[in-house]
């Protein structure tokens, strides 16, 4: 049977527009199931609030499945919160006890800036896949698919960097913001896969370059793997540097050549 | 009879020719002149995605539109099964006609044959499609890809990327249409929601938009519109479905004339984790993936407190095994919801709440061992522990039906044009390729289907004749009265200053829904909701409260705008509902079983889509037919026993 959580209050930053200055501001909970989730008690505050006539909290969320990646939130200092692997959707009260006082961010990155509330603008990650971060392949011509075959290994590695939801807590979560770890995860789900090589040197060398456009440089923290709801690990930016850096020889050779 | 505006258009010839005849005849727009055409796609999920980019990469001028942050976001992202395929790569006798067969019978007979064949032709095409895009499927030791089963079908014809296939095909999509939005081939309006659609001399001639962040209303005119924007699972708010997942883009287009189809078949998937009390806003679904090698049972007698591992196996029911033993745990998805249903209400329920069935994996463990299991199913057995605390490896998983995906939407003939010249509708959206019930791991299947391989040619055919025709612009006075009507809108919204919240109006709006047309429906219960229905929609206009303004985020009056479209859409699957007085696929209407309590076709009389017209009232909505002719397959009592 649930239990129940008594007495929380929550410190919640609230901002009403992207030139406001914003505070926190504290709410108090006096009872809440266990077995709600996070954001099930944000839904519980909030319609104690337009109840009250107050404005509602603004924050992104949508599948509550923890794949669609919409949902973000600093919970306690950390991003989706105290559970590894796990994205604020799918975080439960019961990891909570009664008294707590828990302290609710926006993401936090002068790449993201704030919309309203939690609400932040992820925007740049968009970008970043929308300078390489796809394999040319028009619809229509493609062969069969088992013309390739691709041992496990190989498939079940770019499955591991395929996995990323795109939430942006890697940046959030990074003293730097940067976004090495989003970014790394998307070049080398496409460069681990033979129908990624065509395109190898030329996607890593605009994705890596778009990415310094928006976001701050990686210097090895490893914030954003324990903050990953995927747990994507980061060898994978190890192999974007490695990519990278034959990338900027190799397309050097290649643009001789022409 | 037919409605005459209800013309199928499925060409001439033998079923497995028409889909080549179409693209022998079709008209064709040069290279050249396609971008003289300018195509609006709302909605970015597979179907969105994939025919934006198709669009884009055949030279069309496409804008897309997402009420999301990013396009990667729709919900298509949340399937996580697989999606079927006639490939054939086990030599285990699929073929077309197989899933082409599959498909109609799963669908209890209510599927158009046309539409249906030529989404199992494609469906080879698709696997190529996206492995070529660089989604890591499954794949065998020896590098070609793995298949598994899904329910309603006897083959393992399904593709899939661990429990995340939904995922990944959409990544696949979205990463094409990233392309073309870095080529500048297509404009992304993100956050941006259609409002309305706008109809000009009976043509479609553009949509209204509101802008989610700071809300302003505008208009955009094109010379065809696209509505790739999902189901209407969310009128009984508690599902499987996101958050934010809503009806309103098709019932605005339906409001300007384009005939809503087969309302009333809605699905109710199986295995979704059981309600845990009343604060929970939404549903989690557990892929029917499971159920190749979870079993399903309820103790056999009611009222058996004992945890599951103490019941001694003479004492438990596998029922899905006892009663259809030829497909067991894989029988079809409505049949298997039923059977769910009956157990629970014959007192035989599991879990704190009695409020669901075991799906139990201790055989599978034992005979394949515990990482194998975990191979499979991994991320799915996280996301149940993360939910209910419990481990799955250890004690079965609790599961319980939930509304998950709707098989009725816009009407459209075999292009997908809806009956608005120029309006599409395509993927969920649309009514067309699963009659009464989907089956598994279709559903991501008919969405690239229709994105990739059918609207970029069919929208050639509707296009070619208007070159260098002008068109209405935004200046037009049909634009300029839809925006002030959705000012207006979004205003009253606000203005009302009652006292309760939309989110109040959509529980009570979905708790009316499920009771009277969900699993279960009879004549009684939705003559109940017809008449609760418009009373509780009244009090929705006169005590709606939403604070905040209209010029900023404000995701209450979002949410408003949203549950009023579902008020009026549950009336008309009521509506729908109670005049299908037969039973078949997601409609079960109590009145219309067999002795064994299965569900009871009437050919005679409903061998047809019902596409409902709109008045001003959808109480006061008009139902059309459109007669199903059966060329191919032999109507034929469905039976997986």
């Amino acid at each position: 049977m649930s239990n129940h959580l008594s007495n929380l209050t929550l410190k919640i930053w609230r901002q009403n527009g992207p030139a406001d200055a914003g505070r926190f501001e504290s709410y108090r909970i006096d009872s809440i199931s266990d077995e709600a989730s996070f954001l099930e008690m944000l839904d519980v505050l909030n319609e104690r609030l337009i109840g009250e006539g107050l404005e509602a909290i603004s924050f992104d969320h949508d599948c509550r499945e923890g794949i669609c990646g919409t949902c973000s939130l600093m919970i306690d200092g950390q991003a989706h919160g105290p559970q590894r692997g796990t994205a604020t959707c799918q975080l439960h009260m019961r990891k909570f006890k009664s008294g707590d006082t828990i302290v609710i961010e926006p993401w936090r990155a002068t790449a993201f800036p704030i919309l309203r509330d939690l609400m932040v603008d992820r925007a740049p990650l968009d970008r970043i896949v929308e300078a390489g971060g796809f394999i040319t392949a028009a619809t229509g011509g493609a062969p069969d698919a088992n013309i390739i075959p691709i041992p496990k290994p190989v498939a079940d590695a770019a499955m591991d960097a395929a996995e990323c939801i795109g939430c942006g807590a890697c940046v959030a979560a990074c003293p730097n913001g940067a976004a090495n770890l989003f970014t790394a995860a998307k070049v080398s789900h496409l460069n681990l896969l033979p129908q990624g090589q065509a395109e190898r040197w030329s996607r890593v060398e605009a994705m890596v370059e778009t990415m310094d456009d928006y976001f701050g440089s990686c210097t090895n923290h490893g914030e954003c793997e324990a903050a990953c709801p995927k747990s994507i690990s980061i060898d994978f930016i190890a192999m974007m540097h490695k990519d990278y850096r034959r990338a900027k020889v190799k397309n050097r050779k290649l643009l001789s050549q022409v | 009879m037919t409605d005459s505006l209800l013309q199928s258009k499925v060409p001439a010839g033998p079923m497995a020719d028409k889909w080549d005849n179409y693209k022998a005849d079709m008209k064709l727009v040069n290279p050249n002149n396609k971008r003289k055409f300018k195509v609006i796609v709302v909605g970015s999920g597979l179907a969105g995605a994939s025919a934006a980019a198709t669009l884009a990469e055949l030279g069309y001028d496409v804008d897309v539109f997402t009420f999301h942050d990013s396009p990667r976001r729709a919900h298509s992202i949340a399937a996580q099964g697989g999606i079927n395929a006639a490939k054939n790569y086990r030599g285990d006798g699929d073929s077309v006609h197989r899933l082409f067969y599959d498909t109609v019978k799963g669908g209890d007979f209510r599927s158009r044959e046309g539409n249906v064949h030529r989404l199992a032709q494609v469906s080879l095409n698709i696997i190529d499609q996206m492995v070529a895009q660089g989604v890591p499927f499954a794949r065998e030791y020896g590098g070609l890809l793995d298949t598994r089963s899904f329910g309603g079908s006897q083959l393992q014809r399904t593709f899939y990327a661990r429990g995340q296939t939904g995922q990944q095909l959409l990544l696949g999509a979205y990463q094409q249409l990233a392309r073309q939005i870095g080529l500048g081939t297509v404009k992304l309006w993100n956050r941006v929601e259609l409002v309305d659609t706008v109809v000009v001399d009976g043509r479609c001639a553009g949509i209204v938009t509101r802008d989610l962040v700071t809300g302003e209303v505008r208009s955009h005119a094109a010379h065809a519109t696209v509505l790739c924007t999902g189901g209407y699972g969310n009128a009984f708010f508690l599902s499987t479905n996101a958050m934010n997942c809503n009806v309103t883009a098709a019932w605005r287009a339906h409001r300007k004339g384009a005939y809503f189809a087969n309302p009333c078949f809605t699905q109710i998937h199986p295995t979704c984790i059981p309600q845990a009390d009343d604060t929970q806003s939404k549903l989690t679904l557990m892929s029917e993936s499971l159920r190749n090698d979870g079993r399903v049972w309820v103790p056999l007698n009611a009222g058996d407190e004992r945890p599951a591992d103490q019941i001694p196996e003479h004492e438990r029911d596998y029922y899905l095994e006892r009663l259809y033993p030829s497909f067991g745990n894989l029988a079809p998805r409505d049949i298997s919801s039923r059977a769910a249903k009956r157990a629970v209400d014959s007192g035989r329920g599991v879990g704190p709440l009695k409020n669901g069935v075991n799906l139990d994996f201790a055989d599978a463990i034992g005979r394949l061992g515990k990482d194998v299991v975990k191979e499979r199913y991994g991320n799915l057995f996280d996301m149940y522990e993360r939910i209910t605390g419990e481990d799955p490896y250890s004690v079965p998983m609790r599961i319980y039906p939930a509304s998950h995906y709707t098989m009725g939407g816009l009407w459209v003939d075999y292009e997908l044009m809806t009956t608005i010249p120029g309006l599409y509708a395509a993927g969920e959206a649309n009514f067309s390729d699963h009659g009464a019930n989907r089956l598994g791991a279709s559903a991501l299947m008919q969405g690239l289907a229709d994105g990739y391989f059918v609207l970029p040619y069919t929208i050639g055919n509707y296009l070619a004749p208007m070159l260098n025709q002008p068109i209405p612009g935004t200046d037009h006075p049909e634009f300029q009265a839809a925006e002030q009507a959705a000012r207006q809108r979004f205003q009253g919204f606000l203005d009302i200053r009652g006292t309760r919240s939309p989110d109040y109006f959509h529980r009570e709006l979905g708790k009316i829904i499920w009771d009277h047309c969900g699993m279960e429906r009879t004549e009684q219960g939705l003559q109940k909701a017809l008449s609760e229905l418009p009373a509780l929609y009244d009090e929705f206009k006169k005590d709606l409260r939403v604070t905040g303004d209209g010029a900023s985020v404000n995701q209450t009056l979002e949410k408003a705008g949203r549950v009023e479209d579902f008020f009026e859409l549950g009336m008309l699957m009521c509506r729908d509902a109670l005049e299908r007085k037969e039973s078949c696929g997601g409609h079960f209407r109590a009145e219309y079983q067999d002795e064994e309590g299965e569900a009871q076709r009437d050919d005679e009389n409903f061998a047809h889509v019902a596409a409902w017209q709109f008045t001003g009232d959808p109480m006061q909505a008009i139902r059309h037919q459109e007669e199903l002719e059966f060329e191919t397959i032999h109507l034929a009592k469905r039976s997986y026993k």
